[in-house]
């Protein structure tokens, strides 16, 4: 368990050394999605067309954020409840998606999507969202604007703090921290 | 008979949205503060000092503590003596929750229709329960209930044979198999009895009340205490990354029910436990 800053766009050999219970402090480009925006990326995926966004290196935040007040470039913004994408990421991860923050854990077909095309799953503070505003210098929506909270956004972000949660050699802080504090009764 | 003119709840229910979004409540803080103490994971650590950092940004700055300002659950309580003018109740509290999403900066989550999924573009309608009272006052409470947590409830109809045991059983299971999804520390509403929708909406209720308060029955007031023991046993802790502290209390509301029936609900909180009330 260490602390690591890293940069975007993310290279397998700086995932790899990502391990489970990792403070990480992320900065540069990274984009927004969740529920809806997911199944409009893996439809185009399914039709054979190309994304709105192009996945390669990136990281996604699974964020729908409130509105920007005035003077801020977005409103709160933490994590939503990552599983709901689980139909959805593998068919991401295979198109070089390398990273997502989200909370919660992630499925099997993720993790083996991850563990196979070296990508991370992060976890941010759920309900720490005004905080991880914070970390937010510039947003843009880039795709789906129609979508409001779920648009897809392009953020600016510095030192964005996240945990690594569950790691491209299959590490999982959810059973692995979960194990060590367990009290049987 | 009091006349009120609706108008008035509009104006409420504007400003009890936005407060419960900004301001999390004193006794939530205090829990959130002694969870520190006793929590032993440093990761968990951490996570419960961005969570009380949060409330505090939250606070100062009046911005949403969650960007999910939640599903606006309302609780009328309305005195039979009261005569509303004005307009249309239901349209009223709409209007309130209208305008305090919007002027608020709160995210609009809700969609027109479950499958086809529009959304309404001002977090209405509401989810209004109302109940008819003696008196001449209106008790209003505005709850929004974010979805990672709603979505890890549940209601089961028990036999009456499970018994106790079958209840915590339920409840114990329910919190494992949702991890870290419903952004541990929780609160766990329970509501025992009544009927299938009965044990759901007293659960709700449930978690109205505050930390550190104990339902009056002392059968009960001992299952809460010994639920809560239990729960923080499973290791799941902040954000299910793993620790000690997994839930900040477990609330029990029960109601009578059918001889034939244990019905059991059990409403998930998350940390951002929000709820405010006026009495007008």
């Amino acid at each position: 368990m260490s602390e690591k800053k890293i940069a975007t766009p993310l290279t397998d050999d700086v995932v790899k050394t990502l391990r489970v219970g990792d403070t990480v402090y992320i900065s540069g480009i990274i984009y927004t999605a969740r529920d809806a925006a997911h199944k409009r990326l893996v439809d185009l995926l399914d039709a054979g067309k190309d994304l709105p966004v192009d996945v390669k290196g990136q990281i996604i935040y699974y964020v729908g954020p409130a509105p920007a007040p005035p003077g801020k470039p977005i409103g709160s913004a933490g994590p939503t409840t990552s599983y709901r994408m689980n139909p959805y990421a593998p068919a991401l991860i295979e198109q070089g998606l390398k990273g997502m923050i989200g909370k919660g854990e992630m499925g099997e077909g993720v993790v083996n999507a991850m563990k196979k095309h070296c990508a991370v799953y992060f976890a941010a503070t759920g309900g720490a969202a005004a905080l991880l505003a914070k970390s937010v210098k510039r947003a843009e929506i880039v795709a789906y604007e129609d979508l409001g909270a779920e648009a897809i956004r392009r953020l600016e972000v510095e030192n964005l703090p996240v945990i690594v949660a569950q790691d491209c050699h299959g590490g999982n802080i959810y059973k692995e921290g979960v194990e060590k504090y367990r009290i049987a009764s | 008979m009091r006349e009120l003119d609706v108008r008035e709840i509009t104006q409420a229910v504007k400003r009890l949205s936005m407060e419960a979004n900004y301001f999390l409540g004193d006794d939530q803080v205090k829990a959130l503060k002694e969870s520190l103490e006793k929590e032993e994971s440093p990761v968990g650590k951490s996570v419960l000092n961005q969570i009380v950092e949060n409330q505090e940004i939250a606070r100062t700055e009046k911005m949403a503590i969650c960007q999910d300002t939640g599903f606006t659950v309302v609780f009328m309580d309305l005195g039979q003596e009261v005569h509303l003018v004005g307009g249309d109740l239901t349209e009223a509290i709409n209007e309130g929750v209208r305008q305090g999403y919007t002027e608020g900066y709160l995210r609009k989550s809700i969609v027109k229709d479950p499958l086809r999924r529009v959304n309404t573009g001002d977090n209405t309608p509401a989810v209004v329960h109302l109940r008819i009272v003696p008196g001449d006052k209106v008790n209003i409470t505005v709850a929004p209930k974010g979805g990672g947590s709603e979505n890890m409830s549940e209601v089961q109809m028990l036999k009456p044979a499970d018994g106790p045991e079958g209840v915590k059983n339920f409840v114990i299971d329910r919190v494992r198999r949702s991890g870290g999804n419903p952004c541990p520390p929780i609160i766990v509403g329970v509501g025992i009895g009544g009927t299938f929708e009965m044990a759901a909406l007293i659960a709700k209720k449930a978690l109205l009340r505050k930390l550190g308060q104990f339902n009056p029955d002392p059968y009960y007031a001992e299952m809460e205490k010994e639920l809560l023991r239990e729960i923080n046993k499973l290791g799941i802790g902040p954000m299910g990354l793993g620790g000690r502290v997994t839930a900040l209390g477990v609330f029990i509301e029960y109601h009578p029910c059918h001889i034939a029936s244990l019905p059991i609900a059990v409403n998930i909180q998350c940390h951002a436990a929000r709820h405010k009330s006026v009495v007008i």
